[in-house]
């Protein structure tokens, strides 16, 4: 360790104060801080200071992501073998995968990171993890299909508009993973949805109907998987959202570590509950009759309420408030499958409607507890006049 | 009868080294100091120069807004030196010891003595300056009495002291103090005890009694105060620390100001952690000899616990109101890939994301900031610290943009810095929780009032 520790310090030298290469500090300092926790102390305020910073809550929802991407990988290969009837191999179907997925990965990164960076060489600050986690979500939440200057182009979108226009992280509004897959989803509406683009090479092998179980509900068509396989996540879907069993892995994690609101993901699970059961007791079609528990299976309802949902930063921040924002992404993501054949998937566009709505529903809670307090005073001044 | 009260959220943090149930009479210390950065929002006019005899009890200097706030000496003595810092700065009176001649006060009897007699004698010894004026935490005005006075014996901070213990000899003063104060605002005073400690506190006279259940930071008075009788806008709360209020009992019997200060210095690296009965404005090297630590290099002394303390250099002093010292080792060194989780978990944390909490034990801690400052990212882990109906991300941010109005109507009243000290520690993001609100708290004073 003092070895590596020496060669970074030497490597420090042309980027401290004074140096050639003092500008780039901030890039340099991102990369010694992931190699070391510095040796700061405390100046101000409490001299000790808690273990946890952003870098391991960021690791901490990394490693929650692995199972789901792992699963991702494999479930890619499935599709294609079983569809194209060739014979195969656990281990072929995840070669096959991480073939088609880590391209996405390294360019989400690359463009996103590279982004970051020259943004905190621009501000002179240091680079914040929070694209760490972004840029993993990005691909995980696109089509396997996607060309690669597509999913670069919703990236650059997603960092320069959803996040540093409002001055990066800690401040956006919209949560930039789902901000870039709307991108895409707006801006190649062709290629974003039908039934060619799910399962990996389907718009080059004739053999293939790679349309999802909410394309086909829209559609009006009749649902072939059991409510087994979409547990287990054997469906056609975006790369990583199709299990609910790798999920849920990567949502317990995240309950027992305290990084994610365990708060928005029961809410949200309760609001899709209840309009999915209302929606069954109607009945007008096949969207409404829909069974409510597999409503909680299909799509990337489970991905998007446990991974997206839950962002800190986009969400509502107040305990109350988290209740009321979970609970309302669940119902508008089974309002608009159902109402909205159009845009099947109804949990991107609700996290992102309830994102904006978030900072509204926290001013009304703040509110709650402001207006007691003033009441509170005015009661005494009374008895004391 | 005592009225139980329960708060749920916080945490112990149980550091290693605690000072143990011992009491030793500190080494006579040659010089003592006075710091006006001890007294929160106190701008010192001196009243005496460099080379002047004061006796005990002798004003040194009073606040330039207000000549009735006036901090004496504990000592007799010499004014040794004022040390001044940037733009003239009083940052230390230092005197030295000599001779012992003390101004002395005759007390009227008690049975009978009036409110003003009693505000005169607490403005003319000096005495008020232990009581301290809620909101703000500043030392209290005499031309307006509070509505309550609270005195907290639970003292929930990691090292703090125990009062319990400190105050073990002391009953009659502290019942002579609490006797003072509860005739001056004509009703007992709130006296707040350890939910499962059967203690002498609970024979008291004049107190309205309340037994605390629950982790740091109940202990701290703000907390209690929001629960027990919460502060409005316009009203005024005393707080005194209860070695303090005994030393005020003390004066209303000998009629001498009284600096008496017993200390708890904790530290992992001391030999034998334990108590000193001392005075205020004490040197550290009284207390710490290189019998207790070998070397002072690497160390940071802290007048005051870890959380919330002030740091000092040993060759400084005591501070006026703390009751505990400690000392914790520096902590300037790298931690390879110090951020995995569930790695390091030897580093306290109260985020699942170590395993830290369920190792138990007592833990070691240093002064490493364990990452870096980053824009507020979590949410929900500063309430978990903050018991109390008051939303404290909403009004650190408040604080940082301040805006009064916001800060007003979010609780800024009801808060001290200290009162954020866990919220400090636990921090994901590093943020300087308790500078920040002192600003906020600064800016009310000046705007507001």
């Amino acid at each position: 360790m003092d070895f590596i520790r020496k060669q970074v310090d030497t490597l420090k030298k042309p980027f401290t104060k004074g140096g050639k290469l003092e500008r780039l500090y901030p890039a340099f300092n991102a990369f010694e801080t992931m190699l070391f926790v510095p040796n700061h102390t405390t100046s101000k305020g409490s001299h000790i200071r808690d273990g946890v910073d952003l870098k391991r809550t960021m690791i901490t929802v990394i490693i929650a992501l692995v199972p789901a991407l792992f699963y991702g990988m494999y479930n890619t290969g499935y599709q294609y073998y079983i569809q194209t009837d060739i014979q195969f191999t656990f281990i072929d179907a995840v070669l096959h995968g991480a073939y088609k997925i880590f391209p996405m990965i390294a360019v989400s990164y690359a463009v996103g990171l590279a982004i970051e960076f020259a943004f905190a060489v621009y501000r002179n600050h240091p680079v914040n993890e929070g694209y760490l986690v972004t840029g993993l979500l990005i691909p995980m939440i696109m089509p396997i299909d996607m060309p690669l200057w597509m999913l670069a182009i919703s990236v650059i979108f997603a960092v320069l508009i959803a996040k540093e226009a409002f001055g990066g992280t800690g401040m956006n509004i919209l949560n930039p993973a789902l901000t870039a897959r709307a991108f895409a989803f707006f801006a190649y509406p062709t290629f974003m949805s039908g039934d060619k683009v799910w399962v990996s090479e389907a718009s080059n092998v004739d053999g293939i109907s790679g349309e999802t179980i909410l394309g086909t509900l829209a559609a009006n068509g009749e649902v072939a998987y059991s409510s087994a396989s979409m547990f287990m996540g054997s469906i056609p879907g975006s790369v990583a959202e199709t299990s609910v069993f790798f999920v849920l892995i990567g949502a317990l994690l995240l309950i027992i570590t305290g990084v994610g609101s365990w708060r928005i993901m029961l809410s949200g699970v309760i609001g899709a509950s209840v309009v999915g059961i209302l929606f069954n007791l109607w009945g007008a079609n096949s969207l409404m009759s829909f069974e409510w528990y597999n409503h909680l299976l299909v799509g990337g309802f489970a991905f998007g309420i446990v991974f997206m949902a839950t962002d800190p930063v986009s969400a509502a921040q107040t305990t109350k408030g988290k209740w009321i924002y979970g609970f309302l992404v669940g119902v508008f993501c089974i309002l608009i499958r159902v109402f909205n054949p159009a845009y099947p998937e109804g949990v991107m566009l609700a996290i992102l409607l309830m994102n904006v709505f978030a900072p509204l529903i926290d001013h009304y809670v703040i509110e709650t507890n402001v207006s007691m307090r003033r009441k509170r005073w005015r009661d005494v001044k009374l008895e004391t006049t | 009868m005592s009225k139980d009260i329960s708060i749920k959220a916080g945490a112990n943090l149980n550091l290693k080294g605690l000072a143990s149930t011992e009491l030793e009479v500190a080494k006579m210390s040659l010089d003592y100091a006075l710091n006006p950065d001890d007294f929160f929002g106190l701008i010192p006019r001196m009243l005496v120069k460099e080379g002047d005899k004061v006796s005990l009890g002798q004003p040194i200097f009073h606040d330039k807004n207000n000549e009735s706030i006036k901090i004496v000496s504990p000592v007799n003595g010499k004014i040794l030196e004022i040390v001044r810092g940037a733009k003239r700065k009083i940052l230390n009176v230092i005197i030295r010891k000599e001779g012992d001649t003390s101004i002395n006060y005759k007390i009227p009897n008690l049975s009978s003595i009036s409110k003003d007699k009693i505000m005169e004698l607490l403005v003319e010894s000096g005495s008020l300056a232990y009581i301290r004026q809620r909101p703000y935490n500043i030392i209290a005005k005499p031309d307006r009495l509070p509505k309550s006075i609270f005195v907290s014996i639970h003292s929930t901070a990691p090292y703090a002291a125990d009062y319990g213990f400190i105050l073990k000899n002391r009953m009659d003063e502290f019942q002579n103090g609490v006797n003072v104060m509860s005739k001056l605002i004509g009703k007992p005073i709130n006296l707040s005890i350890s939910y499962n400690c059967e203690s002498d506190f609970s024979i008291l006279n004049n107190v309205e009694l309340y037994k605390i259940k629950g982790v740091h930071p109940s202990g701290n008075e703000s907390f209690q105060i929001n629960r027990i009788d919460p502060l409005n806008s316009g009203e005024i709360i005393w707080v005194i620390k209860p070695e303090d209020l005994a030393n005020i009992g003390s004066f209303f019997i000998t009629g001498i100001f009284n600096p008496r200060r017993t200390l708890a210095v904790s530290g992992e690296c001391l030999r034998s952690p334990k108590y000193y009965d001392t005075i205020i404005g004490s040197s550290i090297s009284s207390l710490v000899d290189s019998k207790e630590l070998s070397s002072i290099e690497d160390y940071r002394f802290i007048n005051g616990d870890p959380l919330s303390g002030s740091k000092v250099e040993y060759s400084d002093f005591l501070g006026y109101y703390n009751n505990t010292l400690s000392v914790i080792k520096e902590g300037n060194q790298y931690r390879m890939l110090g951020w995995l989780p569930f790695i390091y978990n030897s580093v306290p944390s109260l985020s699942k994301t170590s395993l830290s909490w369920l190792l138990g034990g007592q833990k070691k801690v240093n002064t490493n900031l364990n990452g870096e400052e980053r824009a507020i990212v979590v949410t929900g882990e500063m309430e978990k610290y903050f018991p109390m109906d008051i939303f404290p991300m909403q009004l650190i941010k408040a604080c940082m943009t301040g805006d009064i109005e916001k800060m007003e109507s979010l609780g800024i009243y009801e808060v001290v810095p200290e009162d954020f000290g866990l919220v400090d520690f636990s921090c994901t993001s590093k943020i300087e929780a308790q500078e920040i609100v002192k600003n906020g708290i600064e800016l009310m004073l000046k705007e507001v009032g």
